[in-house]
């Protein structure tokens, strides 16, 4: 089976490339990028104005199976990726059961090989239960296909466990992946610590409960050697923090999410639970800080943290609802209109945080398109103008606080080793 | 004029020309209270629900008697008695209320924003009777109805709200309208029960009761709940009244003829001695009194009802 991509600009960031090429698919594989590539017997797609990227990599999305399946599945959470640009999701392990041992491992492997739109990179618990309390045997996840470690929403709160996790998971050179959040602290917050929650009489989240977290876990990371990686980081304050650890070599890197890039804490002025998530929108400050972390190199990866919901859970007072907002099928056209159209960050280093910068992290040998690459690929129309509409959302769930947003530039086909999974050119 | 929303969710968002409207309209009814057969028939055949998901005496009861005064018929409706309390959600149970067709759906809920859900679900008006720690928007209409009666304006007066401002809804609802009419306010308590922002919606936030209640024209002493003790905020109450409470000694550090309020309900020789709530700065009762002409003009107003001099 062969694919010939004819006409597009590529930009593969791994390799430093950014031309128009061609670019040739076979078996799975990219044979080679290169001018003037003639089909000879290969299928052809005319990707003529169009940027041809690496295969978007998505690290922090819950897929919600097994046990939550009104919410997502396998299946809906990787058409909504193929459809969003995603050629790869990490998937928490947040799930009924929890994913803490190899069986659930191997329940989401099959169920990915079965039903998956795009490739499913399961993470598995940091601790048995997801309770902060004994390591879970990541070797054995491991072998069974767990590419990283975390206890997501409900973070290791013991110092003690989370460095013995750091230090065990050096075995395998894994990373460990912290939600950090001092839940003492938070204290039942449910939006940020600020004038925005105070005068809507919301409980504040404040953004000290993270960061406090975010620099035990750096400290850790540097006293253990192991590969701390923080999750949506949403503070200003975080990133300062990641990038002095990066300076002084700590094992540390980090991911940001869209909402938390161009949102801030007004977007729940009328209660509305679509802008209700964990950790939550923050000042306006903080987001042009986010925003010079990717533009500066501390921030390693763009990650939606895609948590679905239905609309009858979301659709309560707003303290009851529950945290979480979809995010696969909006990120791409969020980062192109908000960051690259708005000359914030260059193309190229999107697709950066988006491909090699995840993929780095997770060690897969993944997010470029150099000769012999898994063929994954994300074709972009930057032109394109779409509006947002979660009714024709393929994920169950329609929970985005971005509804009506009408976006320049969105993903319009997506090939996973080497196979078209979504065409909307 | 009338008013720009068919709710009232909060003093959030209303002009202040909106907030007079309803003063000078609870100064017209105000009347009807007086009478002897204190009734009128402005709002017969009209429906309201009165819906009250937290325990409430005075509001609740205030809200019905102003019903009652206008001939409104009233439905109690309360979670103890309700399938709310096995399990059903707030969206199913306003539904289920709505579809008995009623004008006006007056909402006392634990969670802020609640009745703001609603009023994107429902069609009648929606009255917020206090929601969380947000709004309590009646409660400050009624204030600032009683402090108008004493000082004749609300303009450059220097009001100071002493409590837990950080869980106070009666704090919120009086900041913005006190603020939007242009008062001084100062709101004042323990550094743990002030919110980080308040400075940003226009009152200063002070610690010392003592610089609050400096030449005050009005003193609003707030309810401090036992619950917020145990939360840590305060070790004892006995140490919270020593530094918070409104007491004698204090009060004679704001303006000779301030006014001493408080909404209820109170506790006595905590945030409030007996000597001054009892004492003649004292306007507590008058602030119920005075609820149910505020509570009637807002359901005269958000029936559609002309403003009532413009009608004479």
């Amino acid at each position: 089976m062969r694919l010939l991509l004819r006409g597009g600009r590529v930009v593969d960031p791994a390799s430093s490339v950014d031309e128009r090429l061609d670019l040739l698919l076979e078996d799975g594989r990219v044979v080679r990028a290169d001018r003037g590539l003639a089909p000879d017997g290969a299928e052809t797609l005319d990707v003529h104005g169009l940027v041809v990227c690496p295969g978007f990599l998505d690290m922090h999305v819950h897929l919600r199976e097994p046990g939550q399946e009104w919410k997502e599945t396998v299946e809906s959470g990787t058409r909504a990726a193929a459809a969003g640009g995603f050629t790869g999701v990490a998937c928490m392990p947040n799930t009924e059961p929890v994913h803490d041992t190899r069986s659930v491992t191997e329940y989401l492997v099959t169920r990915a090989r079965s039903h998956g739109a795009v490739t499913v990179h399961p993470i598995g618990c940091v601790t048995k239960g997801q309770l902060g309390e004994e390591l879970a045997e990541m070797h054995d996840m491991r072998e069974a296909g767990a590419r990283a470690f975390s206890d997501d929403g409900r973070p290791v709160s013991s110092s003690l466990v989370m460095r013995r996790a750091l230090e065990y998971s050096r075995i395998f050179d894994v990373p460990i992946i912290d939600h950090c959040e001092d839940a003492v602290l938070v204290d039942g917050g449910v939006a940020n610590e600020g004038v925005v929650a105070t005068r809507m009489g919301l409980r504040g989240w404040p953004s000290i409960a993270e960061e406090i977290a975010v620099q035990r876990d750096l400290l850790l990371a540097e006293y253990t050697g192991g590969h701390v990686h923080i999750a949506h980081a949403s503070t200003g304050r975080t990133i300062d923090l990641v990038r002095e650890a990066k300076r002084r070599q700590v094992r540390a890197t980090c991911e940001v999410t869209p909402h938390h890039l161009v949102l801030t804490d007004e977007a729940i002025a009328e209660y509305d639970t679509n802008a209700k998530m964990n950790p939550p929108l923050r000042a306006a400050e903080d987001c042009r800080a986010l925003i010079q972390g990717l533009a500066d190199g501390t921030v390693d990866a763009i990650a939606t943290d895609h948590a679905p919901h239905h609309t009858d859970e979301k659709c309560v007072e707003f303290a009851l609802a529950p945290f979480g907002v979809v995010g696969l099928e909006t990120a791409v056209a969020i980062c192109l209109d908000r960051l690259v159209q708005r000359g914030a960050i260059p193309l190229a280093r999107l697709v950066e945080l988006l491909t090699i910068g995840p993929a780095r992290i997770l060690r897969l040998d993944r997010g470029t398109l150099r000769p012999g690459a898994v063929a994954d690929v994300t074709v972009l129309d930057l032109e394109r103008t779409t509006t947002v509409r979660p009714e024709q959302f393929q994920s169950k769930g329609r929970n985005t606080p971005f509804g009506g947003w009408e976006l320049r530039g969105a993903p319009v086909l997506t090939i996973v080793g080497g196979r078209v999974v979504h065409d909307a050119r | 004029m009338r008013l720009r929303s068919q709710h009232l969710l909060g003093i959030d968002g209303m002009s202040a020309e909106e907030i007079e409207l309803i003063l000078d309209t609870a100064e017209s009814l105000a009347e009807i209270g007086r009478r002897e057969i204190k009734k009128v028939p402005t709002l017969r055949g009209k429906t309201v629900v009165n819906f009250f998901v937290e325990p409430s005496t005075r509001t609740r009861s205030s809200f019905e008697l102003a019903e009652k005064r206008l001939s409104a018929d009233a439905l109690n409706f309360s979670p103890s008695m309700s399938s709310f309390a096995k399990g059903e959600t707030l969206l199913d149970t306003a539904r289920n209320l709505e579809s008995m067709a009623p004008d006006f759906l007056v909402i006392r809920h634990g969670q802020a924003g609640a009745p703001h859900f609603l009023a994107r679900h429902c069609s009648c008006s929606i009255i917020n009777a206090g929601d969380g720690a947000h709004e309590h928007p009646t409660q400050a209409l009624l204030d600032a109805f009683t402090i108008r009666r004493h000082k004749g304006r609300l303009r450059s007066l220097r009001v100071a709200i002493v409590g837990d401002i950080l869980n106070s809804r009666v704090a919120r609802s009086n900041v913005l309208l006190l603020g939007q009419l242009g008062a001084d306010v100062t709101v004042c308590g323990p550094p743990t029960l002030l919110p980080k922002g308040m400075e940003r919606l226009a009152c200063r936030v002070t610690h010392r009761i003592d610089e609050a209640l400096e030449g005050a024209d009005v003193v609003m002493a707030l309810r401090i709940q036992v619950e917020r003790m145990r939360s840590g905020a305060f070790p004892s109450l006995r140490e919270y009244a020593a530094l918070y409470g409104v007491t004698g000694e204090r009060l004679r550090g704001a303006a000779p003829d301030a006014i001493v309020m408080h909404p209820g309900p109170m506790n006595r020789g905590v945030e409030i001695s007996g000597e001054v709530a009892d004492g003649a700065q004292s306007v507590i009762l008058e602030q119920v009194t005075n609820g149910v002409a505020v509570r009637m003009a807002v359901l005269y107003l958000l029936a559609g009802e002309v403003p009532r001099e413009a009608a004479a």
